[in-house]
């Protein structure tokens, strides 16, 4: 197998894995930076739209790096899926597969499910829930909650901090509720 | 106008005094160097989101049927990525503070203490439910626009609305 067909295969856990979790000491050693994804969502409002309101009355110029690394995940996803693909559908739990077949999801070549996130997608109320109130969600949540994924659970873990195990324990949670006990109503829209 | 003078004047003194208490105000991100560093230097934040984007698409945690496996505990995929990154960030968190590594330009590394609120459990729920929902949590959402997934910025500009909203009612929210 030549190299670019290696590299084409999706990477087993235990290597992203400790790829991710390098991420937290590259930022501390190039330049004191801790790992967070979700505040550029602020730095955003800040920079756009702050108003009166205090919580986004502060210099988000200061915070450009962070905006600069989200803005380098775009064209990250991008090079990964234009030319380090092989294209093939993601391989899930046959499970999953039948279950979501019950609702129309079919398509698993994508990040996220084309058959439901699509544009036309938007006017149903299945998309309109899913990928408005949904996003609205990650963006509220993350910030009530002071991080995300990557602040929280891995920077805040590495770091050993309770709070932050506090938070990732109600991420798990809140999304155990609404993947078994909410979403099959959603998906069945 | 004196009026106005009157009432804003405490708060807008405040303000331009705490402008890193405000970014502190539970962000993540609030330390810089003290040094003067070139502002092209900031391209290297930009090319580590490159290669953090490229891990995110290639390790399939931004896909959304991987999220879905991992809230019905199908798949170990999700669990071993996150668990094995906070087993290696912990460890160089550890090698850090021992250590007592500097930065690039020969600073001390400095890490603030997370402090406790009730924002963290409710915020946390509500950031779960949308997790499921969109099957992306903020670095994914930056991810899956890139890899063609277009409709999302859709899903990113109204998780940029939500972060406003919660700006605009925080005073109001339990924490």
């Amino acid at each position: 197998m030549s190299f670019i067909e290696w590299i084409k295969q999706p990477w087993p856990w235990y290597v992203a894995g400790p790829l991710i979790g390098l991420m937290v000491p590259t930022l501390l050693i190039l330049g004191n930076r801790t790992f967070g994804i979700s505040s550029s969502l602020r730095h955003a409002c800040a920079a756009c739209a702050p108003g009166d309101i205090a919580f986004f009355q502060y210099d988000w110029k200061k915070e450009t790096w962070n905006l600069l690394f989200v803005a380098g995940i775009v064209v990250g996803g991008f090079l990964a899926a234009s030319f380090l693909s092989n294209g093939l559908p993601v391989n899930v739990n046959p499970k999953l597969v039948e279950e979501m077949s019950g609702y129309g999801i079919t398509n698993y070549t994508g990040t996220v499910p084309t058959d439901i996130f699509n544009w036309p997608a938007l006017l149903t109320a299945r998309g309109l829930i899913m990928m408005v109130l949904g996003g609205f969600l990650v963006g509220f949540g993350t910030r009530y909650a002071g991080g995300c994924t990557s602040g929280h659970a891995i920077m805040g873990l590495s770091n050993l901090q309770w709070p932050s195990l506090v938070a990732t324990v109600s991420f798990m949670a809140g999304g155990f509720i609404m993947a078994n006990l909410v979403l099959p109503f959603i998906l069945k829209l | 106008m004196e009026k106005v003078a009157d009432i804003k004047d405490p708060v807008l003194v405040e303000e331009k005094n705490t402008d890193f208490e405000v970014r502190s105000l539970d962000a993540v991100c609030i330390n810089q160097e003290e040094v003067q560093v070139p502002k092209w230097h900031l391209i290297k934040y930009m090319l580590l989101g490159v290669l953090f984007g490229i891990i995110l698409v290639k390790s399939e945690v931004i896909s959304w049927f991987r999220i879905q496996e991992m809230f019905r505990l199908q798949s170990i995929h999700m669990f071993g990525v996150i668990g094995s990154a906070v087993v290696v960030g912990m460890i160089s968190v550890f090698l850090i503070k021992k250590f007592k590594v500097k930065t690039i330009y020969g600073e001390k590394i400095v890490l603030s203490d997370k402090k406790f609120n009730k924002g963290q459990i409710y915020g946390g729920l509500t950031f779960g439910f949308g997790w499921a929902l969109t099957g992306a949590c903020p670095g994914p959402l930056f991810a899956q626009i890139g890899s063609g997934a277009t409709v999302i910025i859709v899903t990113l500009l109204s998780a940029i609305a939500g972060t406003w909203i919660y700006g605009r009612f925080r005073e109001k929210l339990p924490h």
